[in-house]
């Protein structure tokens, strides 16, 4: 049989719960989460397989797929519905000895070699679809080939107070991985990794055989395989990247991740027209900004209708705003309709929510951000203040 | 069950067309309107909504950018297995082959018609803007055992752009058409969309082109209106007719009324167009903008009133648009300001210009004029 072999494929790990994000995760996978006026998270690892030159991608499902398989389809907005390669959805899945759930993150690629060795890739590209962040991994590539390395982890300078949420790496002067520690509670580093891999197929492929007939072992990449490759004394080379880059695995990381897009000149460039995020379409007329209406310093998508006032916020497509309602440093996701008289401020308004007149939702001085779950109904006398 | 009753025709040969520069370099199907449209999104959603899954463009002159706007018919999701999309160009084999009657496309495209399975034909064109379901008008159709349906659009101010009036009696049948610049007085406008079982659209073309006739409407239509029973249907929703610059203009304005905008995109269903995959529109800190239409990827650092904004514009600091169409990728630089004006895309206006028109007469900028 003719078979297209690819010289890399990528495996992304959509499995994630989130459930540090609250009631947004309750009936969706992270990587389906809204984020930036019009995408969700996946679309951004997504578009970066696509502009790097990866055809091939394999998405593992597992906790609430039913959204996210929904989104995804065939990969068409991606272009990645192809004859040879394009997306293939893996889910866990059931086997003569019984099914089992995906154990850990290694142990998800374990569970799909056979997918993987159908296109005999020299490489495997392991992302997961937590992140927001632009990056070309053919030169990812290219660095791991220059330096021969058994495994490339990309990874990031982070600022000191955040480091101990990474998995954080103490590198040579050859960039090469000396130390690694999954989330200290402590930081010795504060370059963390970007859960992005480059790993030669082969030498993966032994590791995940044994780490899973290691009944000891947690199997999972950062605390499992890394570790013993590097007890085994291979290569493991670290790609320093200088970009964007965010976890939005909290509410408050999510939000600011948003209030990052509405500098005057922000980090993350969406418009980039070389290096587009792509996403499903949702169909929408333009915006249409009414007599009274004012905007300053904010993202706003197709399909709203906005009569009141607007700063620095993000709206997703299909929000309507009434007259006389003030929305401020919040997110508010796609088809929430938002009545009169109306004040929202640091907040995030889960998608198809509904406020009517006069409620009031957060505060301008508040430090938490408050949350409205999908599909609520917000009244006017509940008067939210900073409750998550 | 999702068995096709229709199969719809856009018919772009000898489209009325007085837009000026906005058709030098297309066709008036692939005008841009509404902010993200081109005026063939609107027929072509509408036929699709309406469950018409096979759908024939008659294209003409011009049409390179039809073909790249269209592309396979996905976007419409009229990418099938079974029927979809088919675009049917003149055959230019004979020099002539331009100037004559749209019939002969017809006459020469009759194995296309033969070939498909559904029972009727709807022929539209693409100028007439409007939100439809031609369901209602096949029911209508039926229950007056109507030959031939026209729907028609009622209005009793003299309308923007030029339509052909109708006359009907109290039981909608077609006494009369009259074209755009005939004396007629009614209120009753023809949206240029016919109905009819197909075989008796064959019989008209072979019958009209043996008389020596070659014009679907004036010949096959108008001078049987004694021998068939033709009935208008009339669409009571927004319409827009776009094939003057004033109408071009001044129904783009009527746009920014929310009920307009509502009912044209939304209502009864949603109108598609190619994807074109930008971030949301920005607004600044200096950003002030009221009573406009603005799609997705504009960055607005100035002022916007009263305007249409299409997709990728950029209005700088100090900027100011007002009463003004700006098409895609328009760069309006620092200080300069535009009134009235329709800019076609890539136009740039550089800075501390300024650029007026009236609106009974707006300033027209060619595509990538640099002012």
């Amino acid at each position: 049989m003719f078979m297209v072999r690819k010289e890399m494929i990528a495996m992304l790990l959509a499995g994630g719960e989130g459930k540090r994000l609250g009631v947004l995760t309750k009936d969706l996978a992270k990587p389906a989460v809204y984020f930036g006026g019009k995408y969700r998270i996946i679309d951004f690892t997504l578009s970066n397989c696509v502009h790097s030159g990866l055809d091939t991608v394999g998405v593992l499902t597992q906790y609430q797929p039913l959204e996210l398989n929904r989104y995804l389809g065939i990969g068409s907005p991606w272009g990645l519905d192809r004859r040879d390669g394009g997306m293939t959805i893996l889910p866990p899945y059931m086997q003569k000895a019984g099914g089992v759930w995906y154990k850990g993150t290694a142990n998800a690629i374990y569970q799909n070699i056979p997918y993987i060795e159908r296109y005999e890739p020299e490489y495997v590209l392991v992302i997961s679809g937590d992140h927001i962040y632009k990056m070309d991994y053919e030169l990812m590539l290219q660095h791991h080939k220059e330096r021969n390395a058994a495994v490339t982890i990309a990874g990031i300078e982070v600022d000191w107070k955040e480091a101990s949420r990474f998995g954080l790496m103490h590198i040579d002067e050859h960039n090469h991985i000396t130390g690694f520690e999954e989330k200290p509670k402590i930081p010795t580093s504060n370059l963390a990794s970007m859960g992005v891999y480059i790993f030669d197929w082969k030498i993966l492929k032994s590791y995940l055989i044994a780490d899973e007939n290691n009944p000891m072992s947690t199997n999972d990449f950062g605390k499992d395989v890394i570790p013993a490759m590097m007890n085994d004394n291979l290569l493991l080379n670290c790609y320093i990247y200088d970009g964007y880059w965010k976890d939005v695995g909290t509410i408050d990381s999510l939000w600011e991740a948003n209030m990052d897009l509405l500098e005057d000149q922000p980090s993350l460039d969406l418009g980039d027209p070389q290096w587009r995020i792509y996403s499903v379409n949702p169909n929408q007329p333009a915006q249409f900004i009414a007599a009274n209406a004012s905007i300053t310093s904010s993202l706003v998508s197709e399909g709203c209708l906005i009569e009141g006032d607007i700063n620095r916020s993000v709206l997703f497509y299909g929000v309507s705003l009434g007259e006389h309602s003030t929305v401020t440093e919040s997110v508010i996701m796609p088809r929430v309709k938002i009545g009169k008289h109306v004040q929202i401020h640091r907040a995030i308004i889960g998608d198809g929510a509904i406020i009517e007149d006069h409620a009031v939702i957060g505060s301008p001085d508040s430090k938490e951000i408050t949350v409205i779950p999908v599909g609520e109904h917000v009244k006017a006398r509940e008067n939210l203040m900073g409750v998550e | 069950m999702n068995k096709q009753k229709i199969m719809g025709v856009i018919n772009l040969i000898h489209e009325t067309d007085e837009l000026d520069k906005l058709t030098h370099g297309r066709c008036t199907a692939t005008v841009p309107f509404g902010s993200r449209y081109r005026l063939i999104d609107f027929t072509l959603s509408n036929m699709v909504n309406s469950g018409i899954g096979e759908v024939g463009i008659f294209v003409h002159q011009r049409y390179r950018s039809l073909m790249d706007h269209i592309g396979s018919g996905k976007s419409w999701d009229l990418q099938h297995r079974k029927s979809g999309l088919f675009v049917l160009p003149p055959i230019t084999d004979d020099v002539q082959e331009l100037s004559r009657g749209d019939l002969f496309h017809f006459y020469q495209n009759r194995d296309y018609f033969l070939r498909s399975a559904p029972e009727y034909v709807l022929i539209t064109r693409s100028h007439m803007v409007c939100n439809i379901d031609y369901r209602r008008v096949l029911e209508q159709h039926i229950a007056k055992q109507a030959d031939i349906s026209v729907v028609c659009s009622h209005s009793t101010e003299p309308v923007l752009g030029k339509a052909r009036k109708v006359r009907m009696d109290e039981n909608g049948l077609i006494t009369e058409i009259q074209d755009s610049y005939g004396r007629m007085v009614s209120d009753h406008y023809n949206m240029e969309m016919y109905l009819m079982k197909k075989e008796l659209l064959m019989d008209l073309v072979e019958t009209s082109l043996a008389k020596g006739q070659d014009h679907l409407v004036r010949h096959a239509i108008f001078s049987r209106l004694n021998e068939l029973n033709v009935y208008g249907y009339v669409h009571d929703g927004f319409l827009a007719i776009v094939n003057t610059i004033n109408s071009y203009y001044g129904n783009s304005m009527k746009l920014l009324e929310p009920e307009v905008w509502r009912s044209l995109f939304t209502e009864p269903a949603p109108i598609y167009t190619k994807v074109k995959d930008g971030p949301p529109a920005r607004y600044t800190n200096n950003a002030d903008v009221s009573r406009s239409i603005i799609a997705n990827g504009c960055l607005i650092e100035g002022k916007v009133h009263n305007s249409i904004l299409f997709r990728g514009v950029h209005v700088h600091p100090g900027a100011v648009v007002e009463d003004s169409i700006i098409m895609q990728n328009g760069i309006i630089l620092p200080n300069s300001t535009v009134k009235c004006s329709i800019f076609d895309k890539d136009v740039v206006l550089e800075e501390n210009r300024e650029v007026k028109g009236v609106s009974s007469g707006p300033y027209l900028a060619g595509k990538r004029k640099v002012i």
